[in-house]
Order: C-alpha cells, then structure tokens, then sequence
C-alpha cells in the first residue's frame, strides 16, 4: 500500500509539474517535451490503475505519434516565438479566475459524491481484474465483439482524419519534374523519333 | 494511506485545469493551445480509466481507446491546416486567423 501511494503521488507530482510547464515554456520545443514526460507519467498511472494495456498504447499513440507529429511542425515551421508572447500576461487574471472556479467545482464535487447503492447491477462490460484473463485480453474480447461497430467508425475516423491531412497539406509545385509513367508509355515512337536520310558528306 | 478514487479524480481536475489556463495563457500561439486540448483529453483519459478501474467495468478503457484516437486525429488536422495557414500568412498568431473572416 504504500509502494502504491508513494508510485501515485510521483507520478502524479511529475505530471503536475510538467503540464504546468507545457503552458509555461517559452520555448514550444520544450512544450512537447514536457508533454512527452507527462504521457509517461500518466502511462505510469494507468498501469498502476490495473489498465496496462491503455498505459502502454498512450506511450505509443501520444509519445510515439501524436508529441512527435508536434515536434515536426514546431521544428518545421520558422516562427517568430518570443512574438507571440507578448501581451500574453493580459488575460491571466482571467484564466486564474476561471480556472480557479473550474478547479474549485470540480474538486466541490469530487470530494462530496458517492457511488449509488445498486451501481453492482449496472456493469456494462464486467471486468475479472486479472482473476480469469489480462487486461489486455479482456479489452480484446469486448473491443472486437460488442463494440465492433464503435471500433470500424474510430478507424474510419482515422482513415478520414489522414486523407484530409494529406489533401490539405499536399501542393503542386509548379517547375518540378515529375515521372509520369502513363505518359511515358504512351509516347509512340512516330511522335518522337525522326529517321532522317542522310546523304554522304551533306549533314543534317 | 490508500489512494481512492478520489485522488485520481482531483489529479485529473488539476490537469483539466491546467489545460484551460493554458488556452488563457497561449493565446496567441497555436500548437501550444492544441497542447493543452491535449492536456485536457488526457484528464478525461484519466477520469474514464479510474472509473473503469474502482467499478470494476471494462467499457471506460474502451472509450479511452476512443477518445485516443479522436485526439490523435485531431492533432492531424489541426497541425495540418496550421502548416498551410502559415504557407499562406507566414505566421500563426491567433489574431491573423481571424482575417479568414473576410
């Protein structure tokens, strides 16, 4: 028990720590990498919390796709940084009084609620907690049975969200040479190709 | 000491709220506000897998999976119409956005 309450209040310390300088961080580089350390840290929670198999694809997913994705464009793009800071510190009184109520709700409500008496009847998906299978087994045996539906619209959602990536992103520059395999198979040699009778000692 | 479920609950409060200060704080930058919507996925991430875990029910780790994969096509396009606003403008403060206006 207090193996576990010393492993909760690291990771959760560390992911405090560095969601606050996610937003703090002058530099974006060093935004992502704050971010990059808190994934971990909050991977680190979920194992603790038993889902293993969340904790491990949230350092795939987030780490390995998503904090890189945004390492590229920040590296990318040539942005003049320190100019967008400016005047940054005018709407903190703001965010600090909205944040400040936000925070102050939801812990009110946190601290003060309760599970409803009968909640043992009203189990959507069962789950063993590792008596009968793993964590990662007992994702699979619902995800591709009772939630195959949900499944196949996240992948199209995926397969969406990267078609309007691409089709956003990509441009034709003008001037650049391209092969293009249809044309070059279609060039019939009479359109290209002169045969020219030369006579001796005349030249073309 | 015994972390309930309340410790997850206000930690994932804290970071919820972290990620709307950041939006007040980086106003004008960006990939620094998709960061915190970032931020804010992952407290709802949180929210749904200690629920799942202290109830005992397999359908939070499920909608985790799928509030992943919203979140990971999000930060695509959002990075995406990003690069080609600044293509366009040379810059990506929050202000010029508004001049697709008219």
């Amino acid at each position: 028990m207090l193996v576990q309450a010393f492993a909760f209040y690291l990771f959760a310390g560390i992911l405090v720590l560095s969601a606050l300088m996610v937003i703090t961080a002058r530099n974006p580089v060093h935004s992502v990498l704050f971010l990059i350390l808190g994934f971990f840290n909050s991977s680190g929670l979920f194992v603790l919390l038993g889902a293993e198999f969340i904790g491990m694809i949230m350092v795939i997913v987030y780490v390995g796709a998503v904090a890189v994705l945004f390492l590229f464009v920040v590296m990318m793009l040539d942005i003049d940084f320190a100019n967008l800071r400016q005047g940054a510190m005018q709407y903190v009184p703001v965010g600090i009084i909205i944040g400040g109520i936000l925070l102050f709700e939801l812990v009110a409500l946190y601290t003060s609620w309760h599970f409803a008496p009968d909640i043992a009847g009203n189990l959507d998906v069962p789950d063993s907690g590792f008596a009968e299978v793993t964590n990662t087994e007992a994702l699979g045996l619902v995800l591709y049975t009772k939630y195959v539906a949900a499944f196949q619209l996240a992948g199209l959602i995926l397969f969406v969200a990267m078609v309007g990536a691409i089709v956003l992103t990509h441009r034709v520059r003008p001037g650049v040479r391209r092969q293009k395999v249809s044309v070059q198979q279609a060039r019939s040699p009479d359109d290209v190709l002169e045969i020219v009778k030369v006579a001796p000692k005349t030249g073309v | 000491m015994v972390i309930g479920l309340s410790h997850y609950l206000i930690l994932a409060a804290i970071l919820f709220t972290i990620g709307v200060f950041g939006i007040f704080l980086n106003r004008k930058n960006v990939i620094v506000i998709l960061m915190s919507i970032e931020l804010m996925l992952l407290a709802v991430n949180i929210n749904f897998v200690t629920f799942s875990a202290y109830h005992g029910d397999l359908a939070g780790q499920i909608f985790t999976m799928f509030i992943l994969t919203v979140a990971a096509a999000e930060a695509a396009i959002g990075l995406a119409i990003l690069v080609v606003f600044f293509r366009n403008k040379g810059s990506i403060a929050v202000e010029d956005i508004s001049s697709l206006k008219g």
